[in-house]
């Protein structure tokens, strides 16, 4: 890849990004417009989370890439390469040993540690879209901080279902200050972001915004006194590893019903199981 | 069992094996060359060109062998190349009055100075198949008669410039210097956009997403009373002026296809009745683009006219986000990249909905392991 920059991005564009990012940081949870490029990668496949990684990652970095929680699906795979090509980092799937995580859909089980990045890709950036479908009004909702719409929806769905029926991008407040959509990581994962130690960075290609949450910031998922944030769990542990607490995949295995459950984490799961059992062909 | 999308890198590779293959077809049939595909499907190589924003004939024939015809993928390939190239300089105004001329339609004047030029258009064509075209060697095209082509020292005048003269339409407003052209490929969309943006948006925009929404303006979503003032398609050259020079410098002639729609416009309490302007400009001979684009355009300059919004095809924000081939293409596939994490807790609670609601739940048998 001797024609492109390192990490494919120019030095100007590289430049753009990380101002935005700062921004980002300085202000938590507040959605900056930035200059998206065109990637040689699909809309959709996590344009805006490959640009912010492309504009931190440096070549001491060590990067993991996970979609759905596993290093092994074929985006992850794809994006995972497409660093290695551009950048000649090394790259790994151990959580622990990851200084640059990029992330789909998940947060890893693996508890993060300061000086850690995490970048997840996010499809829509904004928290309010569903409510309102203009940018120009829900920009003016957050300049207000009007957010009582969203508190009606959360009472509508508990006066309908006795419950919040919002299962992933549940939203949170960053810093007590501003609405924040999570990406689509499961409400399971919420409570990863309130004070992580780590760096979370976002990033929506397509839509062209960045956010942030900086190390140790408050990140409260919205509820009632009455019916407080819960986490789904499941009643039963990891059919592989055991592990409880987890959040689990489900795998069909036959016609007749047949489940598996096990960790979307692959990474954690495979720590977990002993040496002697080797991950098995199928992954 | 489950080999579903893990299985990562070989899977990757193998299809992209796959694909090379695919394209390629079979190999007793011999390859496309980029000259014919430029020569002989120029109007796709056009097409590629205005949608994904760059002039190269040779490239954008490049993206449509490369993506087997479908020209949306030959936009995305051209744009993520574009993309990396540096920004030299902004050219001066397309002078489109000094075109040389290949093809000059007003459906609004019987004749005018220049006359009609009907040009190379398929609009009396009888749509039968030719199937002498099918044969191999199908032989030389017929010949130019000498002395018809289009003529370099002939400029015709403008149908707009003709009306403005008389005050009928309104006039544009003259470019100021300090006026810095938007680039919606180096910054953010942001609403309400300028008009520079919005017809780069709309230039960049998916030709079936803007026929779809020039055709609702014509059957009453957001009714414009359009009327093709001219439409001309020919060479215009393109003009750089360097700081460090101080004057321009030719750089390029390209050919494009301009169209100038007229629109009614009864006036106001403020401004007496008029006609208004929708404009569409696209590279090479996207008639069909430039007109629906140039419908659009109108459509959306109704805030500025002081025109109530009533359909979708007159709110900036509803066709300006969503009128983009490639970023609309990503969206609608990423469905196909996993999503069982969501899925999973989607299940999880509509189990749990359906427990509380009563409904038996019916025993998942655990699988052998």
């Amino acid at each position: 890849m001797t024609h492109y920059n390192f990490a494919y991005l120019d030095e100007q564009t590289k430049r753009m990004i990380r101002r935005a990012v700062l921004k980002a940081v300085a202000v938590p949870g507040y959605q900056v417009p930035f200059g998206s490029r065109e990637m040689p990668l699909s809309y959709g496949w996590g344009t805006g989370g490959v640009q912010v990684t492309a504009s931190v990652i440096g070549p001491t970095d060590v990067l993991k890439v996970i979609d759905q929680g596993a290093d092994d699906t074929t985006n992850a795979v794809s994006i995972r390469k497409f660093f290695a090509r551009t950048t000649g980092v090394a790259t790994t799937t151990s959580t622990e040993a990851a200084t640059l995580i990029q992330t789909r859909h998940r947060i890893p089980e693996t508890a993060l540690r300061e000086g850690q990045i995490l970048v997840l890709q996010v499809p829509i950036p904004e928290p309010l879209r569903w409510l309102e479908p203009r940018e120009a009004e829900t920009r003016k909702m957050h300049a207000l901080e009007e957010y009582g719409v969203m508190y009606v929806r959360l009472y509508e769905d508990i006066t309908r279902h006795g419950r919040v029926a919002q299962t992933y991008e549940y939203p949170v407040i960053v810093d007590g200050r501003y609405l924040m959509r999570p990406s689509p990581i499961p409400k399971f994962d919420n409570p990863k972001l309130d004070r992580s130690p780590a760096l979370l960075l976002f990033g929506a290609g397509r839509e062209k915004r960045i956010y942030a949450v900086p190390p140790w910031t408050a990140v409260k998922s919205l509820d009632f006194d009455d019916h407080p944030f819960e986490v789904e769990h499941w009643d039963r542990p990891c059919d592989l590893c055991g592990a409880r607490g987890a959040f689990l995949d489900e795998l069909i295995v036959d016609d007749k019903g047949g489940r598996l459950f096990i960790c979307s984490d692959t990474d954690f799961c495979a720590r977990r199981r002993p040496a002697a059992d080797p991950p098995r062909a199928m992954w | 069992m489950y080999v579903a999308v893990k299985g990562g890198e070989p899977a990757i590779d193998n299809a992209h094996r796959l694909l090379a293959r695919e394209r390629r077809g079979d190999p007793s049939v011999p390859e496309l060359s980029l000259a014919q595909i430029e020569q002989q499907l120029a109007l796709a190589v056009d097409r590629v060109m205005t949608e994904g924003s760059l002039h190269d004939r040779a490239l954008a024939a490049l993206a449509v062998k490369q993506s087997r015809g479908d020209l949306i993928e030959a936009i995305f390939l051209l744009r993520a190349y574009r993309t990396t190239l540096p920004r030299l300089g902004v050219s001066l105004p397309l002078d489109t009055a000094t075109m040389v001329v290949h093809r000059r339609v007003s459906a609004i004047f019987k004749d005018l100075p220049g006359g009609q030029i009907l040009g190379p258009t398929f609009d009396y064509t009888h749509r039968l198949l030719d199937f002498e075209l099918a044969d191999p060697g199908e032989g030389s095209a017929p010949p130019m008669e000498e002395g018809r082509g289009p003529r370099a020292e002939v400029s015709l005048p403008r149908v707009m410039d003709l009306l403005d003269r008389e005050g009928l339409i309104e006039s544009e407003p003259p470019a100021r210097e300090e006026d810095r052209v938007g680039d919606l490929t180096r910054e953010p969309l942001t609403f309400p956009a300028g008009r520079d943006v919005r017809l780069q948006n709309l230039a960049r925009g998916d030709e079936g997403f803007l026929l779809a929404m020039g055709y609702a303006t014509q059957r009453g979503y957001g009714r414009n009373h359009p009327f093709a003032g001219e439409i001309r398609h020919g060479e215009v050259t393109v003009s750089l002026a360097p700081e460090e020079l101080g004057f321009a410098v030719e750089i390029a002639t390209i050919t494009v296809t301009e169209c100038q729609m007229v629109n009614q416009f009864k006036g106001s309490a403020t401004s007496p009745a008029q006609f208004t302007r929708g404009y569409g400009l696209v590279f090479g001979g996207a008639e069909r683009k430039a007109m629906a684009m140039a419908l659009v355009d109108r459509a959306l300059r109704g805030r500025e006219l002081g025109e109530e919004p009533t359909s979708p095809t007159q709110d900036e924000e509803f066709v300006l986000s969503h009128s983009d081939s490639v970023e609309a293409s990503g969206f609608v596939q990423h469905l196909k990249l996993p999503h069982y994490v969501d899925f999973q807790s989607e299940l999880v609670l509509v189990r749990d909905l359906r427990a509380a609601h009563g409904t038996p739940r019916v025993p998942a048998t655990h699988a052998i392991r």
